[in-house]
């Protein structure tokens, strides 16, 4: 068993800022990371709007960020998956899928969030053969195509709007009879030409041979279900929270985010949690950071006093 | 024309051609800079430490040249980046289309390496 100050679960900007502050504050600390370094924040093809910085790609900020906190002596252990945990006011142990145990006197729980899927018949066989998560990506295989977007939020509407330079008609499916997006951007997809709706809709299966050939709509007023012949799904339903690990242990809220005080500690003393899975309203990269720093500090402050 | 990673880059089809021909094991990452694509870049970066008997390698797919891998016939129907191809003794063992996982990528390395 290998023992730290603190351990942080989750590689993100929230999670490596916490790694930069508590390392350059002399605490022993591990970041234990599952996917990529970085997060959602590596996914960014170019953020414009960090402060200090006029434009960097979020692959790039991420391995700075990883660097940073390595160099003032932060472990980061990547391809990590945690096995169990016990969480208990004096004591942290964690358990990974290589059967280390580590043992902290805090932890901070940075796993962040990730995009939404339908879960349906069909999506995963089809995802890169027809069904996309990303517009900027995917969008150019869809010339003269006809796509389907799913989601009404800000992204839905937006990439759809973007996706009318390729595409020849863009579907948008959604399941209620209004739209969550800002009004500039349901005017600016309900004024597109190439742009039509099926609402308080869903999709409830893909089919297809080599790529998506065709998809099932359902009505989710009426029940009924309908066949579309389509090229191509896009779908931008918004993201979860990755917080499932804790829920047995961790008080959450009824959009699984885990719920903190000012100090960002959780139910139990000495657990604290930072960025996108937390309770919170404004998701950015910004308050990912300020979240690190926060949770970070008050850890330090718990660690001199327990 | 090269992508801004950290992985030695595939720049030529005569590249390519000696690389999967020289090597028993490659694996090739072909697509952008994009969402989808940066994160299986990151993988490969890591995983490069646990699976020294693997070349990693990708390449843009903007470059005319990628051809070579764009037109695989393992490749077609794939309509989301990144084309991601292992290759052993020169043969083409398993293509994927899209963001894959790590785990989905250590479970290909592991089963056709």
């Amino acid at each position: 068993m290998e023992k730290f100050d603190v351990i942080i679960i989750g590689g993100g900007p929230a999670g490596l800022t916490a790694g930069i502050y508590l390392s350059r504050a002399k605490n022993k600390t591990l970041v234990l990371n599952e996917g990529v370094i970085g997060g959602q924040m590596s996914l960014t093809h170019e953020i414009a709007n960090y402060p200090g910085i006029d434009s960097v790609s979020g692959y790039m900020l991420s391995r700075t960020m990883q660097k940073q906190a390595e160099k003032f002596g932060c472990t980061v252990k990547s391809n990590i998956k945690i096995t169990d945990y016990k969480f208990n006011e004096n004591l942290k142990t964690i358990t990974v899928n290589n059967k280390d145990v580590f043992e902290a006197k805090a932890v901070i729980v940075a796993t962040g969030g990730k995009s939404r899927e339908l879960g349906v018949e069909g999506e995963k066989d089809f995802t890169g053969r027809g069904v996309s998560y990303c517009a900027t990506c995917d969008g150019d295989f869809f010339q003269d195509k006809e796509i389907i977007v799913v989601g009404g939020g800000n992204s839905a509407l937006e990439e759809a709007v973007s996706l009318t330079q390729y595409a020849s008609k863009i579907t948008i499916v959604h399941q209620f009879d209004h739209f969550q997006a800002h009004q500039f951007a349901i005017d600016a997809a309900q004024n597109h030409e190439k742009i039509h709706f099926i609402l308080n809709s869903t999709l409830s299966s893909f089919y297809g041979n080599q790529s998506l050939e065709k998809v099932k709509i359902k009505n989710l007023k009426t029940n009924t279900e309908i066949e579309m012949p389509i090229d191509g799904v896009f779908v931008f339903i918004g993201y979860v929270p990755q917080t499932k690990p804790f829920e047995n242990s961790l008080k959450l809220n009824t959009y699984g985010e885990i719920i903190s005080d000012e100090r960002l500690e959780t139910n139990i003393p000495g657990v604290f949690v930072a960025g996108d899975c937390r309770e919170k309203k404004i998701r950015q990269i910004t308050t990912a950071v300020s979240d690190g720093t926060i949770a970070a500090l008050n850890a330090i402050d718990f660690i001199q006093n327990n | 024309m090269v992508l801004n990673t950290n992985l030695e880059h595939v720049k030529t089809e005569a590249e390519y051609k000696k690389i999967i021909s020289e090597n028993e094991n490659v694996m090739i990452c072909c697509g952008r800079m994009g969402p989808m694509c940066v994160p299986v870049y990151a993988d490969m970066e890591d995983l490069r430490n646990d699976y020294k008997n693997i070349k990693f390698y990708d390449m843009l797919f903007d470059n005319p040249e990628a051809h070579v891998i764009r037109n695989l016939p393992e490749c077609r129907g794939f309509m989301g980046l990144p084309f991601t191809v292992y290759y052993k003794n020169g043969k083409v063992v398993k293509a994927t289309s899209s963001l894959q996982s790590r785990e989905e990528i250590t479970d290909i390395l592991n089963s056709v390496f």
